[in-house]
């Protein structure tokens, strides 16, 4: 060949070996990298998944709140450990959450103001959870409260009630 | 006319093969051997070789960056120091931190020193910040060195963050209740990021012992490598800003 921009003859050999368009070197270089991407992102995949719990020592969503008989009709009852209020109106039972929806506060019932109030940015509910004042975005969410077979109330964290349900005993 | 006895005493130290092994040089007497001691040394060789005398003026950068660097070497110390008594546990931490007030020795004031310090620090990293940008220092050629900057704020802030939750008080609990529910309302990652950041859905024992993790390995790893970083650009990016006589902005170049 006379064109001076041409490679010498002997590299010119080695791509026309590579009949593909790729050499050897090129080959495992590409095979390298992505072997190294591959695993990096599988790293990286199972520590995201190894730092993620699979089992939480935290309180039990579904618990026992006591018999009716324990509740006056119309009183909001605080459970502490639980951060749920039990409403019992006229027709019934409803189980609000007691943690504000605007940062996660643990509101308290007010009874002087008729109102369920949380002490960190000043929001106000009415006892069903009904945002009447403040930051919070949302009202509190209703909690699907049942009767089990031996009598005992059974509220369930897990599973929303719509706020139309009122369980009637 | 024979050196004063201290001169003989050092040269009588370092004429040995310890010290030898430890500093690879003979002694700095020429700016070729000043140069190489600066150079060849881990700490050192962050600093310029040379200065000038105007940019170690207080009014140059009112110690600002340097006064951060110290306290957080400082906040090193006296952390390292508090690890020795406490538990990340629940409830042993809250005791724990009762018992640094009341029981162990000086444990007042090292706790004390740890909390102000870190309290002062944020202060003067905003000070710093603030200082470098109405200098101008966040003009070319330093735009890559303020993106450290913000770096080490964000971690400064974190640190910040992360040790507020470890003495388990009120205070605390509550604070980080609000901080990772302010997390939560980011669009679509919020809920899983706060799961992470908490090991659960509640701020509990997986909560403490990650923030402890974080504030007493992970962030200042990353704090210390932007460290480096940062005093590292300071000189290629050519020194300190300083304002000329006549006003106009100048830098100092390595050895100029």
């Amino acid at each position: 060949m006379s064109d001076p921009h041409q490679p010498p003859d002997g590299a010119n050999q080695t791509q026309g070996r590579a009949a593909a368009g790729i050499t050897r070197r090129d080959f495992l270089n590409e095979i390298s990298a992505a072997a190294l991407g591959i695993s990096g992102l599988g790293g990286m995949a199972v520590t995201v998944n190894y730092i993620s719990p699979n089992v939480l020592f935290e309180p039990p969503a579904r618990f026992r709140v006591g018999v009716p008989e324990d509740y006056p009709v119309n009183s909001v009852t605080f459970l502490r450990d639980q951060q749920i209020f039990i409403v019992r109106v006229a027709e019934g039972f409803v189980a609000v959450s007691s943690v504000c929806t605007h940062l996660g506060c643990i509101t308290q019932w007010t009874p002087e103001d008729g109102l369920i109030e949380c002490p960190c940015h000043g929001s106000k509910f009415q006892r069903d959870g009904i945002k009447v004042a403040g930051p919070a975005p949302q009202p509190l969410p209703h909690f699907s409260i049942t009767l089990a077979p031996d009598g005992q109330l059974v509220v369930d964290k897990l599973s929303a009630a719509p706020r139309s349900q009122i369980l009637k005993v | 006319m024979d050196a004063p006895w201290n001169e003989t005493l050092f040269e009588r130290l370092r004429d040995n093969w310890v010290w030898k092994s430890i500093f690879r040089r003979g002694p700095a007497r020429t700016n070729r051997t000043r140069s190489l001691a600066v150079f060849g040394n881990l700490l050192l060789h962050f600093l310029p070789v040379k200065v000038r005398e105007k940019s170690l003026r207080v009014r140059a950068t009112y110690y600002l960056g340097s006064l951060s660097f110290f306290l957080l070497l400082l906040l090193v110390v006296t952390g390292i120091l508090l690890m020795f008594y406490y538990h990340p546990a629940v409830p042993q931490a809250y005791l724990d931190m009762k018992d640094l007030r009341f029981v162990v020795s000086n444990g007042l004031f090292l706790r004390n020193l740890h909390r102000l310090a870190a309290q002062v620090m944020v202060i003067l990293v905003f000070a710093h910040m603030f200082h470098v940008f109405y200098r101008g220092g966040y003009k070319a050629p330093r735009q890559f060195n303020w993106v450290v900057g913000v770096g080490l704020l964000l971690v400064t802030l974190l640190l910040s963050y992360t040790g507020y939750l470890l003495p388990w008080d009120q205070l605390a609990f509550w604070a980080i209740t609000v901080g990772t529910n302010i997390i939560s309302w980011m669009p679509f990652l919020g809920r899983p990021t706060r799961f992470l950041l908490l090991g659960g859905n509640i701020v509990g024992e997986n909560a403490l012992l990650r923030f402890y993790v974080l504030h007493c390995v992970v962030l200042p790893l990353v704090g210390l490598l932007l460290v480096g970083v940062h005093f590292w650009r300071v000189q290629k990016d050519g020194g300190l800003m300083l304002r000329e006589q006549n006003g106009r902005e100048s830098s100092i170049h390595n050895g100029d």
